[in-house]
């Protein structure tokens, strides 16, 4: 149960985007047609997963053990980088269809702070292990979703006639507010 | 590049290349701590110290790091200064660090500094590398005291001694994209106005 709540407050409740306001470089660079907004999704939410199990791991095992925590961030950005690094290549021997999909999106990630604050919240809130892989997961489907829906309204808006001073990054981060306004319709739902 | 004025590679970061305005860099703490002035003060500061002393660094050992491994190099500095600000924080301004939270962490992967390492550091000298930095520092302080100030006024309902019923959504999270997308449009509007040439934000 309390999984599931862990999983529905990353994904509705607490949306990475639109409630922390982390990724919002890809949501805003990415957001122009669907179908990269999925595939940059499902490449988020994959190192977001694989991030959450890997910073745990060494918070608990290395920096706790060791009696470093004020190593964090320093640990982090590097586990961070060489991960995307790793998964790249890893992808690239074992699965090239997928990686067709996801191939330029992959190093845009690891400048994507939604990472870095999966790792740090995670971290933050002391959560367990399997709490902590639900999490990085949940947050990642949060992306999606956020990212997916608003490549749809972006789509609609190409065809609209937008004042000039408006166009271009004002007008999604308006859209984005009103999508901010709809989803906080969902803060009733846990109060994690 | 001895020609470049200190004036204006300074003045460039406040408007001509505003951070935020204009490239648009650096969202996450421009729309997250935004909700006072002190607040996005005390994040636009942080911001530019890690900023300054980063690109001071990268542009001494510009030389010494090999290309290809510089990215991670920078990453590595660019952390180091975090958590000295971090725990600067900690130590001395606990509110404000209470208040930024996992934000002041954030600023390691601010698009901004890794921008400027970039784009700028890694091919000008120390001396103008620190300028550019301390006029993209300011310009990113500047930029969040102005959210922070429409955003806190309105959130709290008074505005130079009038108040009026507060609008609270302005604090929660889509005030903070509202207010940011509706700013960008009115710094278009001006920058359109003053000149002729098309700007694209």
């Amino acid at each position: 149960m309390t999984y599931l709540i862990v999983l529905i407050s990353a994904v509705l409740v607490n949306n990475f985007v639109l409630s922390y306001f982390v990724g919002i470089c890809p949501f805003i660079g990415v957001s122009k047609k669907i179908d990269s907004a999925v595939s940059m999704g499902i490449a988020v939410t994959f190192v977001m997963t694989i991030t959450s199990i890997v910073t745990w791991l060494i918070n608990h095992y290395i920096l706790i053990a060791l009696g470093m925590p004020f190593l964090e961030y320093v640990a982090y950005i590097v586990v961070i980088a060489s991960l995307v690094q790793f998964v790249e290549m890893f992808i690239k021997k074992t699965l090239p269809a997928l990686y067709k999909t996801l191939g330029i999106f992959l190093p845009l990630i690891t400048t994507n702070c939604a990472i870095l604050f999966v790792a740090l919240i995670q971290a933050m809130r002391e959560y367990a292990f399997i709490q902590s892989v639900v999490f990085g997961f949940g947050a990642g489907v949060g992306f999606t979703l956020a990212i997916v829906i608003m490549a749809g309204i972006r789509e609609q808006l190409e065809l609209s006639d937008i004042p000039r001073p408006f166009q271009g990054a004002a007008i999604t981060l308006i859209t984005a507010g009103i999508l901010a306004l709809a989803f906080m319709g969902f803060s009733g739902l846990t109060s994690a | 590049m001895a020609q470049k004025s200190i004036v204006s590679e300074f003045a460039k970061g406040l408007v001509r290349e505003n951070p935020v305005f204009v490239q648009v860099l650096g969202m996450c703490p421009t729309l997250a701590v935004t909700t006072s002035v002190a607040n996005g003060m005390g994040m636009g500061l942080a911001t530019s110290f890690v900023l300054i002393f980063s690109t001071l660094i990268a542009s001494l050992v510009k030389r010494i790091v090999p290309g290809e491994v510089r990215i991670p190099v920078y990453a590595v500095v660019i952390a180091t200064f975090v958590t000295i600000a971090d725990l600067f924080m900690k130590a001395y301004l606990p509110p404000l660090s209470q208040a930024l939270g996992p934000y002041v962490p954030l600023i390691v992967v601010n698009c901004i500094i890794m921008g400027r390492v970039e784009a700028y550091a890694t091919r000008n000298a120390p001396g103008l590398s620190l300028i550019d930095a301390l006029g993209m520092g300011a310009g990113f302080t500047l930029s969040l005291m102005i959210l922070g100030a429409v955003r806190g006024a309105l959130g709290s309902g008074s505005l130079f001694g009038l108040s009026f019923t507060p609008v609270l959504v302005m604090i929660l999270p889509p005030g903070a994209f509202l207010t940011l997308g509706i700013l960008m449009a009115v710094f278009n509007a001006v920058k359109d106005r003053n000149s002729p040439v098309m700007v694209k934000a």
